[in-house]
């Protein structure tokens, strides 16, 4: 398992106009912590997840993951993106495998991994289906599929859940808790939902607008079970992180992004 | 197995209209220049008989070897062209310049260049079907989205890796697309280079049996020009079929939704 530190991240995206997406952040996820990263568009919470991915360079500061500084992808940090990165000309058996593939694990060996895998994520039977075949629930249960064949112990996360409908939501978020408890590996996720960030993280962190950086850090160390949706300190934590996100004016921008995803 | 049931299915039915159609117009007409079915068929037969086949394979040979070299030429070329932003700014202007030029009109250099033999005609379909081929690859190269590449990358994919996993297969089925497209032109500039130049393939033999006012023959040689072009044709659809078998998957889910 391993930790992740960020000191005074600062990535600027160059062009005519730079702009500064991340600056002087600074973030301590302890070994095998859950955390969830909550703030409005654009405040470059999909950025520090790739900078953690080690898939964009830090113009300035410092991102280290298990002590080791980051300067590329790492064997066992797993990234799943909104859109999931499934690719579809690959089936589900491929897609959970590919990590281990360009890892260079042989076919037979891949093959136990992944159906194991598959087996956890209720997908047995699905191997050879195209993703295109699947319903939404089920390509986010292959992204993760992905994620724990590599048997990650960090896994990075941006709005993963965003494009389901709220029933499955729930059962996906159901999914990766108790794929959490089980695994205790560190998590970090990016979400637009206030339930699912205080569901999901033992911390909850505010950004600020661009450039971003921490503006709050919300503790939740209730949760962790199943049943705590249902309580009212969930609800109260869910008001105060509210509370929280109003201070920092970014839920102005939630409602717009909410309605422009039900037109 | 059922899809190529039906496929046969479909172009019986085809036939039988065409032939039918045929018959109709060559009995309404009352013409040499169009000749029953009938007659066309014992043509077609004689001819088998003595060396419309030769003519089939110089022609098949020659449209063949032509789509594979502008496909093997044009498709990495594209593809590089379509992820690396910098080579596209330097070959992307030139590319678009020639494109819209009607290669045809390079065929007078080309017999200049490479005689009356297999060499022009060949030159000028790769030529046609190379940039077809370029400009698509280019075009479903760029079109990819970043999500993907990022995707693989996290995984510690190498160039190659990504080129592998993710380029090559997305751009296939559009590749494929142009693919089909282009078989229709080829065919044609294959006929229109064999009438100019040389003395066989079945642009010749049609020309020369025109000539010789011998119609039955003429037709017969249209025949097999068009049974030229629906075998490659079909060929390329299973190809497809085979090495694209995902974008059937989405369409049959659409189906039934």
């Amino acid at each position: 398992m391993a930790e992740v530190e960020v000191e005074g991240l600062r990535v600027t995206y160059p062009g005519a106009a730079p702009v500064v997406a991340l600056d002087g952040l600074d973030l301590q996820v302890a070994e095998g912590e859950p955390i969830a990263i909550i703030g409005p568009s654009g405040c470059g919470k999909s950025t520090l997840l790739l900078a953690l991915a080690g898939l964009i360079a830090p113009s300035a500061g410092a991102v280290r993951v298990a002590g080791e500084s980051v300067v590329g992808p790492r064997m066992r940090t797993a990234l799943v993106l909104q859109d999931l990165g499934l690719l579809p000309w690959k089936t589900v058996e491929q897609n959970a495998g590919l990590g281990l593939e360009i890892r260079g694990v042989d076919a037979a060996q891949r093959r136990g991994a992944v159906s194991r895998v598959l087996d956890r994520l209720g997908l047995s039977g699905f191997g050879h289906a195209y993703p295109a075949e699947l319903s939404g629930g089920m390509r986010q249960r292959v992204a993760l599929a992905r994620a724990l064949a590599l048997e990650a112990d960090v896994l990075l996360m941006d709005e993963p859940l965003s494009a389901l409908d709220a029933l499955t939501r729930e059962d996906l978020q159901d999914l990766l808790l108790d794929l959490w408890l089980q695994r205790r590996h560190t998590q970090v996720l990016v979400t637009h939902s206030i339930e699912e960030a205080v569901f999901l993280g033992k911390r909850i962190v505010v950004m600020t607008p661009r450039p971003g950086r921490v503006a709050a850090v919300l503790e939740n160390p209730e949760m962790g079970e199943r049943t705590y949706r249902a309580t009212e300190t969930f609800l109260h934590r869910c008001v105060a992180l509210r509370r929280m996100l109003e201070s920092e004016g970014a839920l102005a921008h939630e409602r717009m992004d909410g309605a422009r995803a039900e037109a | 197995m059922k899809r190529g049931s039906s496929r046969v299915r479909g172009y019986a039915t085809a036939t039988v209209l065409v032939l039918v159609g045929w018959q109709i117009a060559a009995s309404a007409l009352g013409t040499r220049a169009l000749p029953s079915p009938v007659d066309t068929a014992r043509a077609l037969t004689a001819a088998l008989g003595e060396d419309l086949l030769r003519h089939l394979g110089v022609s098949a040979w020659r449209v063949l070897v032509a789509t594979a070299l502008g496909l093997v030429l044009g498709a990495p070329a594209g593809l590089v062209m379509g992820r690396s932003r910098r080579l596209d700014a330097v070959a992307g202007p030139l590319v678009f310049l020639a494109y819209p030029v009607p290669k045809v009109v390079f065929l007078p250099v080309l017999l200049v260049l490479f005689g009356i033999g297999d060499g022009p005609k060949v030159a000028l379909i790769a030529l046609i079907v190379f940039f077809q081929i370029l400009v698509t690859a280019r075009d479903a190269a760029r079109g990819i989205p970043p999500s993907a590449v990022l995707s693989i990358r996290s995984l510690g994919a190498s160039r190659r890796q990504v080129l592998h996993h993710v380029v090559v297969p997305a751009v296939l089925p559009d590749v494929f697309t142009a693919l089909r497209i282009s078989t229709g032109t080829a065919i044609a500039v294959l006929f229109f280079s064999e009438t100019v130049a040389g003395t066989d393939g079945l642009g010749w033999f049609i020309m020369d049996a025109w000539t010789r006012i011998s119609y039955a023959e003429m037709f017969a040689g249209i025949v097999v020009m068009a049974l030229l072009g629906v075998a490659i044709y079909e060929a390329l659809e299973i190809l497809e079929a085979r090495l694209c078998r995902w974008t059937r998957a989405g369409a049959q889910t659409a189906d039934q939704g």
